[in-house]
Parts: structure tokens; C-alpha cells; sequence
């Protein structure tokens, strides 16, 4: 069973559409409760770092996601929902991430990115071999829609792309993982790495 | 780096998909779940929905096909027409719409536009201007093109960029439907105006027409209606084609 965080931001429909065409079963989970059935977990969200980081805390949620992680299971961000793995993110304000990747969550300078947000299939280069990017072609385009990034100098990037800023387009460190692109909408790559995800038990 | 993309323009009436010829008559050209479901597999970059029903001005129609058609196609989905308040908009995009196109609301009610990027993003709001010749230039018309608005095309542009359009949809009334070639003129003249990216809309017969659009323009996407509808074209042989000039695509 697959867990879909829902804390109420942006599309959640997209996602469990994705994994319903994969054979998944999906289990919505708004509480705390609910967490134990499920083998995985993912954080998809649209919206805003602030606002989505308050809703975690204070539903309970980020907490359950913590837990979620310490034993090991694999976990999953999609979007905001990969920023929210990281520390912080400055997003409508300096606001705590969930710690489970470090850095900060940053926005675009204009001075390097022409078009703010960006917004539309790009190229991802991968730095490293990892079982999420099992049977995907190095240099792929994916669908990104977002302002705000992880920058791309840690180790626990996966795979970066440029739109006049290099950045994280994927990460991993032992269990978790993050895509900054929407792999929903992404067609057969995204579905893939989709996929890759739910057949992960997340070691490396 | 970012890629050029090719969106199939799907028009609505009732449940069915009608291609149009200058916003008048129209023939049946399918349904919108089935031919989604093959734009996906033909590697379409994003799909497009009008509701062009003149007597049904509500969303419901594009709730139905949303419904459906999230569950066959994953890649960006932007619905329009009918959209005549920030709840119509923000209920197509919590089903599962990544974009909201409007166009008529941009007179009646231009604060909405506003209130969609602040909620949603700038990304998630297309304005859509449909444009018909008129002399050297071309009057902005609402209403399914049966409006002439006294507005200067590119000050409509600006003030929709500055409402907060994230992207600008521009369609040629008179091309629309005819396959003979895109208004290049139109696309550049908004190009000229637009710091967002822009859709060229109406006229795509061949994939020349194409390449002339972007060649000429630059303009970041062209939508095509007819050009998929009635011939043995597809996405995949668009790119193919164009690519031998030098434009890049979303690789498989």
C-alpha cells in the first residue's frame, strides 16, 4: 500500500491517478492514522513552503513522516513535497523542512533565471546510478513547475538539472528520495521512476 | 534548458470533440478521452481543452471530461472556457488541472485572473486572446469571438501579463480551422509585447507551418487543432520533423 500524504495543497488527484495506472494501491492519509498500513510514502504538494510546513506540524503529520522514515521504508517528495524533505526552505519566510535531506530551499535569482517560475519540460542529467532511475535514459525531459530549489553542490543528488541555475532535480540519501519535477506528469519517464519508487525497499 | 512545446487544442461541445472552422461551423471530430489517450502515447508535451459551447457557460462540462481524461494522459492539462469566478477556477484546479485557461472573464471580471496566480501561481493561468484581422491590425474579440473589445491588441497583452497572466494563448479567428498557416504576424506582434511565454494558436495544416512559427517567432509553444484531427500526423512526426531544423523537443 502506498501512502499519499494529503495536507490539503495543490493536486493530489494526479498522483493517485499515476499510481492506480501502475497496479498501486493507494491510501490518502490527512492524520497520523494510517501510516502503519503503508509500505511506502509520498509527500506530493503544490503551494507554498510556509504554508505546507505549518500544516505538517500541526496536524501531526510531520512527525508520522519522521517516524515513517526511521524505520526504514521508503519515502518519497514530489515538488514542494521533495522541499519539504530538506531542512529549511525560505519561502514565505525562514521555515523548517522535515530534516530528512539537508540544505535549504532557496528561489531562483533573476539574474540567472530568465523566467520565473520555471515552468516546462527539461533535460535531467544523473550523477549517479541509484534504483529510482532504474530504465530511465540519462538526459531525459521531465515537467517542472516551481520558483524555489535545493541547490545542486550536495551529496545526496541524484540527478540535476539547468535552467540557467544548476540545481537538485533529484535526490536521495539512504531511504528517501525527492523529485523536484512532477513525474505524474511526466509521461512514461515520470511514470517510470514512479515505478521504480513503489518497487524500492529502500536501500541503495 | 528549457523545450519547445506542441499541444494538441482540443475544442468541447457537450461531450464531444468538434473541430471549428473561424469560431463557425464545426464537424465531430471524436472523443476527448479516446484521442487523449493517444495524444499521450504520441508524446504530446501538454494538452488543452476549450468548452465552446455558447449555451452551456459553466465548467461543468470540462469537470467531466477532467475526470476522465487525468486517468489516461499524465502530462500538463490546462481547461477553459466558462470559467466566471476564482471558485470555478480553483475547483478545475484541485481536480486535477494544472492550468486554467481564461479569456471573456479578462473583461468581466479581471480581478479573478489575479487572485488565480496569487492562489495558484502565476504558471496556472493562461489568459486565452482571440484575434481577428482588421485592416494592418486586429481587434481583440470575447465571447467566442462574437464580441469586438476596444482594446489595442498589445495593451491587452501588457494588462493581462500584468494582472497576472502566466502564459498568453493567442488564436487567430480567421486561420482557425483553415490549415492554411499560422497568423506569424499575430504571434510575433504578441511575442514583441509578452515577457511570458506564449501559444500561437489557429491555422496549422502541415508541419512547414510549424516550423515557420517558431523559426520566425521564437514563441515558446504552437497548439494545433485540424492538423492532428484530419491527417496522418501526430505529435512524434511533428518533432521528427522539426527537429532537422534545429528546434528541441522533450526527448523520449
Amino acid at each position: 500500500m502506498i501512502g499519499l500524504v494529503d495536507c490539503d495543497l495543490g493536486n493530489l488527484r494526479s498522483v493517485a491517478n499515476a499510481l492506480d495506472c501502475l497496479g498501486q494501491d493507494v491510501s490518502v492519509l490527512t492524520t497520523p492514522a494510517g501510516f502503519d498500513d503503508c509500505s511506502h510514502l509520498i509527500l506530493p504538494g503544490v503551494g507554498s513552503f510556509a504554508v505546507a510546513s505549518a500544516r505538517l506540524r500541526d496536524r501531526g503529520l510531520a512527525a508520522a513522516i519522521q517516524a515513517f522514515a526511521r524505520s526504514g521504508r521508503p519515502v518519497l517528495g514530489i515538488c514542494l513535497g521533495m522541499q519539504l524533505l530538506a531542512e529549511s526552505g525560505e519561502e514565505g519566510g525562514t521555515n523548517p523542512g522535515l530534516g530528512l535531506v539537508s540544505g535549504t530551499v532557496v528561489r531562483f535569482d533573476s539574474k540567472h533565471v530568465p523566467m520565473i517560475p520555471h515552468v516546462g519540460w527539461n533535460d535531467v542529467h544523473f550523477n549517479r546510478a541509484h534504483p529510482l532511475l532504474t530504465g530511465v535514459k540519462d538526459g531525459v525531459d521531465v515537467y517542472f513547475v516551481h520558483s524555489y530549489y535545493l541547490p545542486a553542490n550536495e551529496a545526496q543528488v541524484l540527478g540535476e538539472a539547468d535552467c540557467g541555475q544548476r540545481f537538485a532535480a533529484i535526490v536521495a540519501r539512504d531511504n528517501i528520495g525527492g523529485c523536484q519535477f512532477h513525474p505524474e506528469k511526466s509521461q512514461a519517464n515520470g511514470l517510470r521512476m514512479l515505478e521504480n519508487f513503489c518497487d524500492w525497499n529502500g536501500q541503495c | 534548458m528549457l523545450k519547445k512545446r506542441i499541444i494538441p487544442v482540443q475544442l468541447l461541445l457537450g461531450e464531444r470533440l468538434v473541430k471549428t472552422v473561424a469560431f463557425g461551423t464545426w464537424r465531430d471530430v471524436g472523443d476527448p478521452v479516446a484521442s487523449s489517450k493517444v495524444y499521450n502515447a504520441q508524446n504530446a508535451d501538454e494538452l488543452v481543452f476549450l468548452n465552446i459551447d455558447r449555451g452551456e457557460r459553466t465548467i461543468a462540462p470540462l469537470l467531466r471530461v477532467l475526470e476522465r481524461v487525468s486517468a489516461v494522459s499524465f502530462m500538463p492539462l490546462a481547461l477553459g472556457g466558462g470559467i466566471r469566478s476564482f471558485a470555478d477556477a480553483a475547483t478545475l484546479i484541485r481536480h486535477g488541472a494544472d492550468k486554467v485557461v481564461l479569456n471573456s472573464a479578462v473583461f468581466s471580471a479581471p480581478e479573478i485572473i489575479t487572485q488565480i496566480a496569487e492562489a495558484f501561481g502565476s504558471q496556472a493561468v493562461i489568459v486565452g486572446i482571440d484575434a481577428r484581422r482588421d485592416g494592418n491590425g486586429w481587434q481583440v474579440c470575447s465571447d467566442c469571438g462574437r464580441t469586438a473589445q476596444d482594446i489595442p491588441l498589445s495593451d491587452h497583452v501588457r494588462r493581462v501579463v500584468d494582472l497576472g497572466a502566466g502564459e498568453v494563448l493567442i488564436q487567430s479567428i480567421d486561420r482557425d480551422g483553415t490549415m492554411r498557416g499560422y497568423d506569424v504576424p499575430l504571434i510575433e506582434t504578441v511575442q514583441r509585447v509578452c515577457p511570458r511565454p506564449v501559444i500561437g494558436v489557429g491555422g496549422a495544416g502541415d508541419f512547414s507551418h510549424l516550423q515557420e512559427a517558431f523559426l520566425t517567432t521564437g514563441v515558446s509553444a504552437l497548439g494545433c487543432g485540424s492538423l492532428f484531427n484530419f491527417g496522418d500526423n501526430n505529435p512524434i512526426r511533428a518533432k521528427a520533423f522539426l527537429a532537422n531544423h534545429g528546434l528541441k523537443f522533450k526527448l523520449l
